[in-house]
């Protein structure tokens, strides 16, 4: 269970709940004082556990963009960290906007340690994901890509729901490091969005160890 | 070929930082029934204070209070819910008449509670200042009342606007926030009859 007023028809099944719970131990309350006090233990600790159960195991909510593209446009959302630069993002992002005027936006999550992100402690995690959207905008820029970007919430998944809200992507381009160095795979941050999100997701993986090795020997 | 960052704004302040896991609109509302329900619940504290550790009998002999009139204000109040969610799906798909007919019969089921509840005052026999018992009832009946003018007034410009050509199945802020605050006073009214006419 969310928040209850998070919708008119979240707060109404709210409504019908109440009626329900208030309604049993009224009248068990009328039969008898200790029915009623019966009724209204076993009915807490029922919602009580399943508040519990329900934020345990949270049903995932496919969430699309709330605005579409033109004919003929296409709306590339494309999140990375470190790994913007990388070649073969570069590549896809080439491929995928071929033919078509594509709009890419870049968005870099502002990844936080859970203890300043407990304190709200946010700005030096945001000013360092800045700095990292810009040197990757720059790079793209290089590339011939043209693109814009944004600062993200610090949980991936959160900065893509946060972006489809407002630019409404045609596709959705993940970047992570290879599996095994990629805190992201770790988390599940692929898996996850293609459970959560209803638009098309790709996983680019970015080795950028080896693109600085081919670098050097070339 | 041009790249930017939206965020750097030289000479102004930064936009401010947004998440959506809640539209700020329906976040504001959230807040403001979150410090509606402290509200109620200072109230409740001395409705349990009286009626618990005071000792004092409820109702307060010789009164009574009008447990069945009530019952029906409660089964208006519940039916008028209905009627708002009826509103706002009909909009949600494009019924315009859907959406003015639930608006009115809201307002009109609202405006019967609470004229039901005024008349219900001058009957009652008891004043707010004849005991603790009718200061309490008067209290939270009141408190209450006058949340379901609010919700009747917030009630009263969306059916305006729904009548006006206003709200579309992609634009309907204006019906869902009064849906969700007159859902919130709906569900307070519950908690208030069961606690104060029937336990």
């Amino acid at each position: 269970m969310g928040n209850p007023f998070r919708s008119e028809a979240e707060a109404f099944r709210f409504l019908l709940g109440a009626v329900v719970y208030f309604a049993a131990i009224a009248i068990a309350g009328v039969i008898n004082a200790w029915a009623g006090l019966a009724v209204f233990i076993v009915l807490t600790v029922g919602v009580a556990w399943w508040w519990w159960h329900t934020r345990q195991h949270p049903v995932p909510r496919q969430v699309a963009p709330t605005r579409r593209s033109a004919p003929g446009e296409r709306r590339l959302l494309v999140v990375a960290n470190e790994t913007v630069g990388g070649a073969d993002l570069l590549d896809r992002i080439r491929e995928l906007s071929a033919g078509a005027n594509t709009e890419v936006l870049v968005v870099t999550p502002a990844l936080n340690t859970k203890l300043r992100h407990l304190a709200s402690d946010e700005d030096p995690a945001r000013a360092q994901a800045q700095e990292r959207l810009e040197r990757s905008l720059q790079r793209l820029e290089q590339e011939g890509i043209e693109a814009r970007g944004e600062v993200g919430d610090g949980d991936p998944l959160q900065a893509i729901e946060d972006a489809l809200r407002t630019f409404g992507a045609d596709q959705i381009l993940i970047s992570t490091h290879p599996e095994g160095r990629s805190h992201w795979l770790e988390r599940g941050v692929v898996t996850g969005a293609r459970e959560r999100f209803a638009v098309p997701i790709q996983h680019v993986v970015v080795d950028l160890e080896a693109e600085r090795e081919l670098e050097g020997r070339s | 070929m041009s790249a930017h960052a939206e965020a750097s704004h030289a000479g102004h302040p930064p936009a401010a930082h947004q998440s959506s896991r809640v539209d700020a609109r329906t976040l504001g509302m959230f807040l403001f029934i979150a410090s509606e329900i402290m509200l109620f619940g200072s109230f409740f504290t001395i409705y349990f204070f009286v009626r618990v550790s005071a000792g004092t009998p409820w109702p307060t002999p010789p009164y009574e209070l009008p447990v069945f009139v009530a019952g029906m204000n409660t089964i208006i109040l519940v039916t008028s819910s209905f009627t708002m969610h009826w509103a706002l799906q009909s909009i949600k798909r494009g019924n315009r008449a859907g959406l003015q007919g639930g608006l009115v019969l809201t307002f009109l089921l609202g405006l019967t509670f609470l004229l039901t509840q005024i008349l219900e005052y001058s009957r009652i026999g008891f004043a707010p200042d004849t005991d603790a018992f009718g200061s309490v009832f008067y209290g939270l009946t009141g408190l209450h009342g006058a949340h379901v003018f609010v919700g009747l007034t917030l009630l009263a410009a969306a059916t305006v606007r729904a009548f006006r050509g206003h709200y579309t199945p992609e634009s309907h802020h204006g019906v869902e926030i009064p849906g969700i605050y007159w859902h919130f006073v709906d569900v307070m009214w519950i908690v208030v009859y069961t606690t104060v006419y029937i336990l």
